[in-house]
């Protein structure tokens, strides 16, 4: 259990600047998932809170206690790597038994041969073995002690180096895309039994990922990180319904919002490539803005309707549950992509024009550079 | 028409491999074979690959006053039993196995900590660092041999196992080796064991080690055959001492002792001091491709 805080971290790998003076803190108990493309830094930071990596300046406070100049392994985090780095020439059971053994034995209980003759080992032994025993039954790895890592498969490898982070009850787990190596289906199994497990230990879980599936649905609170900064750090459903720039709008959410070009005029009011809106700006300035709006708020319209948009159909995506339409609108380049209820759409050809409505309500309002912009509805 | 071609082309390379393969077999075929003839067979080459087994007369046996029975025996017994007697060929093969064995363990101690840093640690210099392993790769052993010396005889060292020892603890080759497969020991892995709270050093001991052992035993096979024949340096720092000699030295004495044709029991010395490397090739065989090809693996 342990609260971390990030003050000013910066990280550049020569002149390369991958880390930008960031600040972090992440609460006691707390599963907090760093959420960015590849590339942004968000592995480089979990490796400096880590200590595996020591960052160009600023400082990482564990539990109150600066960390600076402390090494990874005095650090008493626990990390799951991407490729689960198991050692290969230890069983299972060893693979767990490697940290409890560096952290509970001393020096000469360790040695080789002599450790023999000292009393107390066999007992700490014993208490190390049901450790490792009462972890694997909590992830179901008991008929797989005897194996080699190279003998099991990616979930299971994947089981173990949680395992081997549990066993020594870290003040944190950090936890770099272990989940990006399974198939599809078994990152959403672990995802919930990752879940589970956070709320089972009540430890701070820090979760890097670049898959925003596993961030929105496993999170308390989730930090988007791009290009080295943290654009925002918030719940996943603040974050998706309030992102604070049009780069986290357009990085949350599959398929991705839709923007469009909008003007706005002294009064506030705005219009939307000639269609006025119902929606006006709490801080009227004149100029133009771009509105974003996710495609599960927009919906197919009769053809005779008003006052809305219109446009071809270029592509169909049909999910089962829902259909996606990609729609040129009719006025100029822009694209729209479309949610639609099956059934409504499922006679919608490649080619055909349709008329798109919105939920005027849940329009966001962007900046020029991205900046989000608070807005009314007109009532 | 295609496949005789093919055929061809196949039957050329076995050719070209069975001439080149004769080429290294004929002496090895020659020793074995000459420790099994007696002399007056070697002398007008007859009697094939075993000789004729016939009984034979040991004239210096005869000499040094034993029984006529007592010096008669098979062409092979005599051979091999004046390979044991007449020179201490066991001291030979145990000074061998000392030299051999602990110059691995020394370059072993040495050479993983350091492909170890050159691997997978930063720090200053490093590239600089291994530059100079790969320079030093280019030095040949002659060329440092008589500074070399100098230093021993003024430590006085020369003449003890040490002098056979030490100018060869520090294995460029054995460095090189192994960094370039730690290499693709992903980084990952240390990182966990870090996080384990393992020290460096254990990190070498405990994980690098354990997953490099193909590429250990390749380094071994390498070391272990350049020691145990070498032949030019034990020459040069062991100039009196019986006691101190390798097998490869120890055969050049043995040609001066006995009598110029006594070819049979040297050969048989001979076969003897190759053994040991035959029998451990065979038994490491595959391992030993592996960790030369080094790929396939992980």
């Amino acid at each position: 259990m342990a609260e971390i805080q990030l003050k000013g971290i910066s990280k550049s790998f020569d002149d390369n600047k991958v880390i930008k003076s960031l600040d972090l803190s992440i609460a006691n108990g707390e599963f907090i998932t760093v959420l960015g493309p590849s590339g942004c830094g968000k592995s480089t930071l979990l490796r400096i809170i880590a200590g595996l990596e020591s960052q160009s300046s600023g400082d990482v406070i564990i539990d109150g206690r600066e960390v600076n100049n402390v090494r990874a392994s005095e650090r008493d985090l626990a990390m799951v790597f991407q490729s689960y780095a198991l050692y290969p020439h230890l069983s299972v059971q060893q693979n767990l038994m490697v940290p409890l053994k560096l952290r509970r034995l001393s020096r000469l209980e360790r040695f080789p041969l002599l450790n023999w003759f000292l009393p107390k080992r066999s007992s700490k032994m014993i208490e190390l073995n049901e450790k490792v025993l009462q972890a694997a039954e909590t992830l179901q790895i008991t008929h797989l002690m005897e194996r080699k890592p190279g003998q099991l498969s990616g979930g299971q490898q994947q089981r173990v180096a949680v395992g081997r982070a549990m066993v020594r009850e870290p003040v944190a787990f950090l936890m770099d895309e272990p989940l990006s190596n399974l198939d599809a289906a078994l990152r959403v199994h672990m995802r919930a039994e990752i879940s589970e497990l956070h709320r089972k230990l009540k430890t701070t879980f820090v979760y890097v990922t670049h898959d925003q599936a596993e961030a929105l649905t496993m999170s308390d609170r989730m930090a988007v990180m791009m290009d080295g900064e943290i654009l925002q750090h918030d719940t996943p459903s603040e974050i998706y319904n309030n992102p604070v720039n049009l780069q986290v709008a357009e990085f949350i959410g599959s398929p991705k919002i839709n923007v469009l070009p909008a003007e706005s005029d002294s009064k506030g009011g705005i219009t939307c490539m000639g269609l006025p809106i119902s929606l006006s700006m709490k801080t009227p300035k004149q100029g133009s803005i771009m509105l974003g709006f996710r495609p599960e708020h927009t919906e197919l319209l009769s053809s005779n309707s008003n006052n809305c948009f219109e446009g071809k159909i270029t592509y169909k995506e049909n999910l089962g549950s829902d259909i996606y339409l990609h729609v040129n609108l009719k006025e100029d380049q822009h694209k729209m992509i479309v949610r639609s209820e099956p059934d409504k759409a499922l006679d919608a050809k490649i080619g055909d024009m349709v008329k798109i409505g919105w939920m005027v309500d849940k329009v966001m309002a962007f900046e020029r550079n991205g900046q989000s912009l608070p807005t009314k509805s007109k009532s | 028409m295609k496949q005789r071609t093919k055929l061809g082309s196949e039957a050329g390379k076995h050719i070209v491999l069975i001439v080149g393969a004769l080429v290294v077999i004929l002496p090895f075929y020659l020793m074995i074979s000459f420790s099994f003839k007696s002399p007056s067979e070697i002398q007008s080459i007859s009697g094939g690959f075993f000789g004729a087994q016939e009984m034979m007369t040991d004239h210096r046996c005869l000499k040094a006053g034993r029984s006529e029975v007592e010096c008669t025996m098979l062409p092979i017994v005599y051979n091999y039993r004046a390979a044991f007697e007449e020179a201490p060929l066991l001291r030979y093969l145990l000074n061998g196995v000392i030299v051999t064995l602990s110059i691995f363990a020394i370059q072993v101690l040495i050479a993983l900590p350091c492909a170890y840093a050159l691997a997978k640690l930063k720090f200053w210099g490093r590239d600089v660092v291994f530059g100079l392993v790969i320079f030093c790769l280019l030095i040949p052993v002659h060329a440092i041999a008589l500074p070399l010396y100098l230093m021993l005889a003024k430590f006085g060292l020369t003449n003890t196992f040490a002098a056979l020892v030490i100018p060869w603890t520090i294995s460029v080759f054995g460095i090189f080796l192994m960094r370039q497969f730690f290499k693709t020991i992903p980084d990952d892995l240390i990182n966990a064991a870090r996080m384990d709270g393992m020290s460096e050093f254990s990190i070498v001991w405990k994980v690098m080690l354990p997953s490099a052992i193909p590429a250990l035993l390749a380094f071994a096979i390498f070391s272990v055959v350049a020691h145990w024949n070498d032949y030019y340096w034990p020459r040069i720092v062991i100039t009196g001492d019986r006691d101190l000699m390798t097998p490869p030295l120890g055969l050049r004495m043995f040609k001066s002792d006995m009598d110029g044709n006594e070819y049979g029991p040297m050969m048989a010395a001979a076969t003897v001091i190759v053994a040991p490397l035959v029998v451990a090739f065979l038994l490491a065989q595959r391992r030993f491709i592996e960790g030369i090809t080094l790929t396939g693996m992980k």
